[in-house]
């Protein structure tokens, strides 16, 4: 059979709307994405703790905060946001390569100085938190 | 109009490309080539590129080893220029960019090589023609007006009068079939290995250009000189570079005998030793492998015997920072570690020293017409070529194939005659009729794949490693034979968009051509030198053999063999001398 | 590659496995459909010798792109059942008793069967200016660049890619908008970029919304990579360059 081909007579996939269904690491990789809601919401619940103390709302925020819903919400954020915190910090190497001497820092100690770093400021604030800013 | 055209965008087109655009920048140059440019065989090379460098090597030296090692059968003015040159291309590689492995220094490191009196051989590694393509592809990117036609197939050269005006070319992605007149061609395609079964060259290497050049009547030259690569993996044919003998391999039988001590190649020593044993030239060692065969000492496995290569002295370390190719092909290829394990290996096609005859410019004998490259013949590699030659040999050869023709293009501003129009018309109602040959699916006719390896085998049987007479004299005839077969070969592809069974069938033909040259050659031929080693006449004769071969196509198709005086300026012939001193 | 077809003989009566190859034959097929072979499953053969026993005695029409057969020159990148993989380099006798899956890259425009168009990324590489810029006078053609092996060693990954767009294929980014520049050319970029040789600034092509800011660091492209680019972190690493040198203007790099 003949077949006369227009120049440029490429056949383009449609998309495919549920790529990230179609293989294990893109459902993981979205999934993380998703822990970004979290952490988006563990930032605004900061927001309202902040606002609350400023314009001297905070018995009325301590008892919302109390509800066992909202505690159940800030368990799951908790959750989400120490995952995306740790695999961000173990993908830190990939971003900061560091060379001394033409020898390269291995990934674990940039990872390690990341989460060691992460760690102090963490004591830190539990410091003040737990003591009570007396 | 086209002021240089180039076909084959491998090292040599590239070099050639940059050339004609530096020379002048109003010339209009284009490459044409069947793959896109960086996946040209050129990619492959892995040991090294030979350039002078080094404190204590000389000009002289690098002449006298390339000269031995070709059983002066090269032509040394060719020589001289070749490697006054080489050393300034390399830098010149340098400079845009390739990296080459360094001295601690900073300097540029050089390794030794096989039939290399000196360490002269610069590297990147063991992917030294993968750098090296990568980084002229990437520098002709930054010449904008250089046009290019990827996967283009060229079919004809369009020569009248003696003197060519463009080629046919048809687009592979669409089918489409152009005409395009060009002031001058430059020939690039690399060589032709897959006219053998078991080759290290590439699909692609179909020796295209040799024959779009001969069927216009120029003269293909020394198309015997076959250079067998001594370490070749069975089966897949993939080359282990002879850098992993330059690190200090050792080449071992069955017996686990370092044999190569037993054919005149020195004694062997733990280090190795220049000019000596595993570091001898490559037409010794694949004779040397022939001989253990005889004697039963290879191992025999599916793909054929083999011998061992063995590199587990080496240690993991040295292997990683010096050859990591190698254990990366062993490993996905083979099934094993160069560092605790042996390597399978056998002789296999690598290289032609023939080609189309060039002068030192790369000017063939149809004006206009150029070659540069695998694809030509000028000649340096004489009956037998030295590792990491061949890359320095595109870049110098492919410059100076560049700036003549852009030379030539610019003195020569004639409009085309009008035969050329109708040559074009002609041509594209041949190429038409060959791909409605798959029209019905009328399975008529022979399989392409089995017309090709008729045409392998009987080459590989004739023009192995050893020939004698009678049968290459059968085998003129039995290809002569394949060659009409392949005329009426099956076709189960009629359309227009990628057809790549069109494009193997007009390679298939390309090939039968270039077996015919390379058989009647070798028949013609009665002597040993080099690469080829006759059974029937095992000495060197320089007094009637001293010269070329040149074989041109008589009208009826079939080659027709005389010979040319090889030039000699200062290095008279003398005897091989390998691992003694 | 040797001449299998002797040694298939020899081993006649051996074990066959099935490959189901995309076919798309313009002017034939609307859309690409499965086309059923039965090979012989050697031990040593790849997906692509088995492609090649297909082409050669089954079915010529079938079209596919290969050369080297030594994973260096990067044509043969296809899709084996579901994954991107060099087609040279991947077993058979992987898929156990099969059948094989293979399909053309995905993310490409589809010319033929196996073949996809791969000049928009030809164009991407091109825009990041890949060669090496120089400021002022160039040295004679009588020594070259001083460069240690500490230097070398600063750029050498990037330098490995083969353009088998395997990267392309895998980054869901690329297959969902085809203007992102992508894995291997903002490789190449930072290859360059690293060189301590080279002079030039690319800031103005890889600092942009479809360059580095488009990658969401899936990581499939360092996964994918035959020669171990890891084009991943290269774009990570130009992030970080970049958004150092939009907050301190003076740094470079």
């Amino acid at each position: 059979m003949k077949t006369e081909v227009p120049a440029g007579a490429a056949y383009r996939p449609r998309r495919d709307r549920l790529w990230f269904a179609r293989t294990r690491s893109y459902t993981v990789f979205v999934l993380r994405e998703l822990t970004s809601v979290f952490v988006a919401w563990s930032v605004a619940f900061l927001l309202m703790l902040v606002s609350a103390v400023l314009s001297g709302g905070l018995p009325e925020f301590v008892a919302l905060a109390g509800r066992p819903w909202m505690i159940a919400i800030n368990v799951v954020a908790l959750a989400a946001t120490a995952f995306h915190s740790v695999t961000f910090l173990n993908l830190a190497p990939k971003a900061t390569v560091v060379r001394l001497d033409g020898y390269r820092l291995p990934a674990w100690m940039i990872q390690g100085g990341n989460h060691s770093l992460w760690l102090v400021v963490s004591a830190v604030i539990a410091f003040f938190v737990l003591r009570g800013f007396r | 109009m086209i002021d240089v055209l180039i076909v084959g965008g491998g090292g040599a087109g590239l070099r050639a490309a940059v050339a004609v655009a530096e020379t002048d920048p109003a010339l209009k140059v284009a490459v044409v080539s069947k793959v896109y440019p960086m996946r040209s065989h050129t990619v492959s090379a892995e040991g090294g590129a030979a350039g002078v460098i080094a404190p204590g090597d000389t000009l002289d030296e690098h002449c006298y080893d390339t000269i031995s090692g070709g059983d002066w059968l090269c032509d040394q003015d060719a020589v001289e220029a070749f490697v006054a040159e080489a050393p300034k291309e390399l830098i010149q590689l340098e400079h845009w960019g390739c990296p080459w492995s360094r001295e601690s220094d900073g300097r540029v490191a050089v390794r030794p090589f096989g039939g290399m009196k000196k360490m002269r051989t610069w590297y990147a590694a063991d992917k030294t023609g993968f750098h090296l393509l990568h980084t002229l592809f990437q520098t002709t990117l930054k010449y904008q007006d250089i046009i290019r036609y990827d996967e283009w197939y060229v079919t004809k050269l369009l020569v009248d009068d003696g003197r060519v005006h463009g080629v046919v070319a048809t687009e592979i992605r669409t089918g489409r079939i152009e005409t395009i007149p060009a002031r001058t061609v430059i020939l690039a395609t690399g060589g032709c290995g897959r006219v053998f079964p078991f080759t290290t060259n590439a699909a692609v290497k179909t020796g295209d250009g040799m024959a779009l050049a001969y069927r216009e009547g120029a003269p293909l030259k020394d198309m015997e000189f076959v250079q067998y690569h001594p370490t070749g993996l069975p089966f897949t044919g993939i080359l282990i570079t002879e850098a992993a003998r330059a690190e200090g391999g050792w080449l071992i039988n069955k017996d686990g005998y370092r044999y190569l001590q037993d054919y005149d190649l020195g004694k062997p020593t733990p280090t190795p030793r220049l000019r000596s044993m595993e570091l001898g030239p490559r037409d010794r060692l694949s004779q040397a492998f022939v001989h253990e065969q005889r004697q039963g000492r290879t191992v025999d496995t599916p793909y054929g015997p083999v011998v061992y290569l063995d590199l587990r002295h080496l240690g993991e370390a040295k292997i990683d920072a010096r050859i990591p190719f190698v254990r990366e092909l062993c490993r996905s290829y083979q099934n094993l570690d160069p560092a605790t394990d042996l390597i399978p290996v056998r002789p296999v096609v690598h290289y032609m020293m023939g080609g189309v005859h060039t002068d030192l410019h790369g000017a063939t004998p149809i004006a206009g017409l150029y070659a540069a490259g695998e694809t030509a013949c000028v000649s340096i590699n004489g009956a037998n070529r030295l590792g990491s030659n061949s890359l320095p040999e595109i870049l110098v050869f492919g410059r100076r194939a560049g700036i003549a023709a852009a030379a030539f293009a610019k003195e020569h501003r004639e409009a085309e005659p009008p035969a050329v129009r109708s040559q074009g018309e002609d041509e594209r109602r041949r190429l038409e009729r060959a791909r409605e040959g798959g029209r019905p699916r009328n399975g008529r006719g022979e399989r392409i794949a089995d017309l090709r390896e008729r045409m392998q085998h009987t080459l590989e049987g004739a023009a192995g490693i050893y020939r004698t007479g009678d049968v290459l004299a059968k085998a003129v005839d039995t290809l002569a034979e394949l060659r009409e077969r392949a005329e009426e070969a099956r076709m189960e592809d009629s359309s227009t968009a990628f057809n790549t069974e069109l494009i193997n069938l007009l390679e298939l033909r390309s090939m039968l051509e270039i077996a015919q040259t390379i058989a009647a050659c070798a028949l013609n031929r009665e002597e040993s030198r080099g690469a080829h080693q006759r059974t029937d006449f095992s000495a060197r004769d320089d007094a009637a053999f001293l010269a070329h071969s040149l074989v041109h196509r008589a009208p009826d198709g079939t080659p027709s063999v005389g010979l040319l005086p090889v030039t000699i300026t200062r290095w008279p012939p003398g005897e091989r001398v390998y691992g003694r001193d | 590659m040797t001449d299998t077809t002797q040694a298939v003989r020899q081993a006649a009566g051996t074990r066959t496995i099935r490959m189901e190859v995309a076919r798309y034959r313009p002017g034939q097929d609307a859309e690409p459909v499965f086309q059923g072979y039965d090979v012989p499953l050697m031990s040593d053969w790849a997906v692509l010798d088995g492609l090649n026993h297909i082409k050669d005695q089954l079915d010529g029409s079938l079209s596919y792109r290969w050369s080297c057969r030594m994973g260096v020159c990067g044509s043969c990148g296809m899709t084996v059942n579901g994954e991107a993989r060099l087609t040279c380099g991947t077993f058979l006798s992987e898929y156990g008793d099969g059948p094989v899956r293979v399909e053309p890259l995905k993310g490409f425009p589809i010319i033929r069967d196996l073949v996809v168009d791969i000049d928009g990324f030809l164009a991407k590489l091109s825009s990041v200016r890949p060669w090496l810029i120089r400021e002022g006078e160039d040295l004679p053609l009588t020594a070259e660049y001083a460069q240690t092996p500490e230097q070398l060693e600063a750029y050498k990954q990037y330098s490995m890619c083969i353009n088998c767009l395997l990267c392309y294929s895998a980054c869901p980014v690329y297959v969902l908008d085809p203007d992102f520049l992508g894995p291997a050319a903002i490789a190449l970029a930072q290859r360059y970029n690293l060189d301590s040789r080279d002079m030039g600034d690319r800031f103005d092509v890889l600092n942009q919304e479809d360059a580095v800011w488009g990658c969401t660091f899936v990581g499939e492209c360092t996964k994918v990579c035959p020669k171990h680019v890891d084009p991943a972190e290269a774009i990570q690493r130009y992030k970080l360059t970049a958004a150092l040198r939009s907050v301190l203007p003076w740094s470079r790099r």
